[in-house]
């Protein structure tokens, strides 16, 4: 039984070890923390976030401080004597309102993030996603393109294979979505089967697709480049295996890739209609 | 009720001393209608519980140890987690705050039992029988309930014969917890001794009084909610379908109106075990005691106008989302308040560290990281952000295993030589404080980072980015598990046997159980205690 408890507990050590290694190191903190995005809103969302965290730790510091001084100074194995105080006023209406008054400060930048995050009008273009069990649907309203997205087939291999040989493990697609930067995108979001949630992290925003209604959100994406992410709302077996992946690219890129896509579908189409997939 | 009445009256003409015990056998459990025998039954029926889900999640961290699939499928995966939820909150922690309040609230209030002897026999028998139905989905054909412990439609009416199993099974745990809350509320109300006025009841009553009447107004919900699924299920109704002119965020809707006071639920109550334990080991009166009640009553308000922000995602109109982000972020200030007062009970205290008081001051720290991990999802913006992810799974598992499940531990040490009338091995309490404590931590801590990091919840496989956090979380999850074991070990000791425990059992304790006998005999406060 010891032998058993001093085992566990190494082990314990060892990943407790691993998380303050962890946590020291400074260049490990941007992949510990949230991820910054490259749309204002994702950034936004990461200096709230950054500051309600740092306002959480503080506190944090304070209070486990005052317990930590209390554990060591006050207790009966140094011979201290219980006070036998048990009220306050002054300090029980203090501490009501001191933290009515940070919860102010910052409810005002949030809220200010939200009323831009909701302000989807003057959309450049409208990219339509409808979530099925398993795979996305991307339709773009203005340009008539319209292909499904589903996980790669080198991911599908590693699943009872070798995860760590295949590249973008589970978050690879086989038809990503390409986007043009510095565009207002508005995304309107839904579904054909179950609730699914549509959500790239670096683009700052996920939101819910429900069958039978239809949500939106906006993007604006400043910096090119292939952004990954995944379904985040439970929606059956294989909710772990519809992955995102979008593609942002210039606007000239964007353009070229439409009518590319559109000269490549009227062929597939003319080769085998059945194909659509 | 008039015989038992009888009965107890014509003892005390004899002897108040010479009670009547316990019938002997199998069947003095069966018929039982003592408090303290009920609240056996309860506490050990989650202990059960504790270890039939603590084997399902371990099931989890076993899969999510390294990215692939290696153990189990994905449906059944879900089936896991959904199972895991489902008997840990149900099975486990809620049944858990029961067995305290059958046993310490008659104690406590200077009452001779429960008010309604024979509805708490039954409210806690209905339990195994609901648990019987819904783990016998395990073996059915399509497996167990697998659309997540909160059930959304359309995704849990896809589910087979395992949908009107899952539904019965609530209601029958719905109604065992009706009952348990009027039976609390009955006895507070009216069988406190004379001279207990409300603002002298223990903090523990008071607390399992609020929860009572959240119980009350929260599992009606509930029942509502699941019904709406059956009926859409079998009998062609289209609350939930779009297609139907219904509306699947509806339920989402109803389902928290009950799911955010079922939370308070189960906090509420360690909330009171918590209050009643670091006064002791301070050797120091709670600070703030009325602001305690106060502070408690106003969390049980504010969960009834909060339930929006487990679905900030579900796109509602921006005054909504405004209104739901500020009054969970008005919670802090109560749960703050709470914090505060606890701290401050400690402040020039003469403190020991019993293993009670070891688990009491891990869930203030804990709870109170559970707390602040609430408050950053409490805005809408980052919710957007952390929704769905392990930052949320951090986040409860924070407030309901190292706040509920520790405000049981601190519990079950602090009241054990009472009940049993032996101490148990502190050396051993002090062993499963340290691993459990360290490795709860190991456990959930990195989960912080994984969903910052964008690990959806409730997924079997996940990219490699995310393999070393996992892995850690499994040793984490692996160790907690195994030390809850030594748990188990320790209660069976202590009935078992070990140092007789004395009327106080601690040095620093006040209340009325503590000038009972340990054990307290099978009847107490036949005859109604001063209370000044």
């Amino acid at each position: 039984m010891v032998s058993k408890i001093k085992r566990a507990a190494a082990a314990a050590l060892a990943g407790l070890a691993t998380t303050l290694y962890a946590g020291n190191a400074f260049a490990a903190w941007d992949e510990l923390n949230l991820i910054k995005g490259v749309t204002p809103i994702s950034r936004e969302v990461y200096d709230l976030h950054n500051l309600m965290l740092w306002i959480c730790v503080i506190i944090g510091i304070i209070v486990f401080g005052a317990m930590f001084i209390a554990i060591v100074k006050h207790r009966k194995a140094a011979g201290h004597e219980p006070a036998q105080f048990h009220h306050s006023t002054f300090a029980e209406i203090a501490w009501t309102i001191v933290p009515f008054v940070i919860l102010v400060s910052f409810a005002i930048p949030a809220t200010k993030t939200l009323l831009f995050m909701e302000d989807s009008s003057d959309a450049d273009i409208t990219l339509k996603v409808t979530g099925y069990q398993w795979l996305w649907q991307y339709e773009y309203v203005e340009d008539g393109v319209s292909f499904y997205s589903s996980l790669a087939q080198s991911s599908r291999e590693g699943i009872y294979g070798d995860p760590w040989a295949v590249e973008n493990y589970l978050l690879e697609v086989d038809n990503p979505v390409v986007l043009p930067v510095n565009k207002k995108v508005r995304i309107l979001l839904t579904a054909d089967d179950v609730i699914h949630a549509w959500w790239v992290p670096a683009l700052g925003m996920k939101k819910d697709a429900i069958p039978g209604f239809v949500n939106e959100i906006w993007v604006y994406i400043e910096e090119p480049g292939i952004y990954r992410g995944q379904c985040a709302e439970l929606c059956g077996k294989d909710h772990g295996f519809m992955p995102i992946v979008v593609e942002a690219r210039s606007e000239d890129e964007y353009k070229q890739w439409v009518a590319d896509y559109k000269a490549g579908q009227s062929t597939r189409l003319a080769a085998a209609p059945a194909t659509s997939q | 009720m008039s015989s038992d009445t009888t009965a107890h009256d014509s003892h005390h003409a004899h002897d108040a001393h010479h009670d009547h015990g316990p019938p002997p056998g199998l069947m003095r459990w069966v018929f039982t209608t003592n408090h303290k025998d009920i609240g056996t039954l309860y506490l050990l029926f989650a202990l059960l519980m504790l270890m039939v889900g603590g084997a399902l999640a371990m099931g989890i961290r076993l899969e999510l140890f390294s990215p692939g699939l290696q153990w189990v499928n994905p449906d059944f995966f879900n089936q896991l987690t959904t199972m895991h939820a489902l008997i840990m909150v149900f099975g486990a922690i809620m049944p858990a705050f029961v067995g305290f309040a059958n046993w310490q609230v008659p104690l406590m209030v200077g009452a001779p039992d429960m008010a309604l002897p024979r509805m708490n026999n039954w409210s806690f028998w209905i339990l195994p029988f609901a648990f019987t139905l819904l783990i016998a989905t395990f073996f059915m054909e399509g497996g167990a309930p697998a659309a997540g412990w909160t059930m959304y439609p359309p995704l849990v009416l896809q589910g087979a014969g395992n949908v009107p199993f899952m539904i019965f099974a609530i209601h029958l745990l719905g109604m065992s917890s009706i009952m348990g809350a009027i039976n609390i509320i009955v006895t507070i109300v009216n069988m406190r001794a004379p001279g207990m006025t409300l603002l002298k009841m223990p903090l523990f009553v008071w607390t399992w009084f609020i929860t009572a009447f959240l119980l009350v107004a929260a599992m009606p919900v509930f029942a509502g909610a699941v019904t709406m699924l059956l009926t859409d299920r079998f009998f062609e109704t289209t609350f939930f379908s779009a297609a139907g002119g219904g509306d699947p965020v509806l339920y989402q809707h109803v389902f928290w109106f009950f799911g955010h006071p079922e939370v308070y639920i189960m906090i509420l109550p360690a909330f009171g075990i918590v209050s009643e334990i670091i006064p002791t080991f301070s050797r120091k009166p709670l600070f703030g005691y009325e602001s305690m009640v106060y502070a408690t009553a106003s969390i049980a308000f504010l969960s009834f106008i909060v339930w929006a922000h487990h679905m900030f995602t579900v796109g509602m109109p921006l005054a909504g989302e405004l209104f739901f982000m500020y009054t969970t972020m008005l919670i802090a200030v109560p749960t703050g308040v709470k914090v505060f007062n606890w701290v401050t009970t400690m402040w020039r205290g003469a403190m020991t560290f019993e293993t009670p008081m070891l688990f009491a001051l891990a869930f203030v720290v804990l709870f109170t990281i559970g707390g602040f991990s609430g408050l950053m999802l409490a805005i809408t913006p980052a919710d957007f952000q952390y929704h769905d992810t392990y930052f949320v799974v951090a986040h409860f598992h924070y407030v309901l295993v190292t706040g509920a499940l520790f405000g049981i531990f601190a519990g079950a040490y602090y009241w054990l030589p009472k009940w049993t009338g032996h101490m148990y091995n502190e050396t051993l309490g002090k062993w499963h404080f340290w691993l459990s404590t360290i490795s709860v931590n190991v456990l959930f801590f990195p989960q912080h980072f994984l969903g910052l990091a964008g690990m959806p919840r409730r997924i079997p496989d996940y990219a490699v980015q995310f393999a070393d956090w996992n892995m850690v979380s499994s040793i984490g999850g692996f160790v907690f598990g195994l030390s809850q074991l030594l748990l188990v070990y320790i209660i069976w000791q202590t009935i078992r046997g070990g140092e007789q425990a004395t009327d106080r059992v601690w040095e620093g304790s006040h209340g009325l159980e503590w000038t009972l006998s340990s054990p307290p005999p099978y009847h107490t406060f036949a005859e109604a205690p001063e209370v000044r």
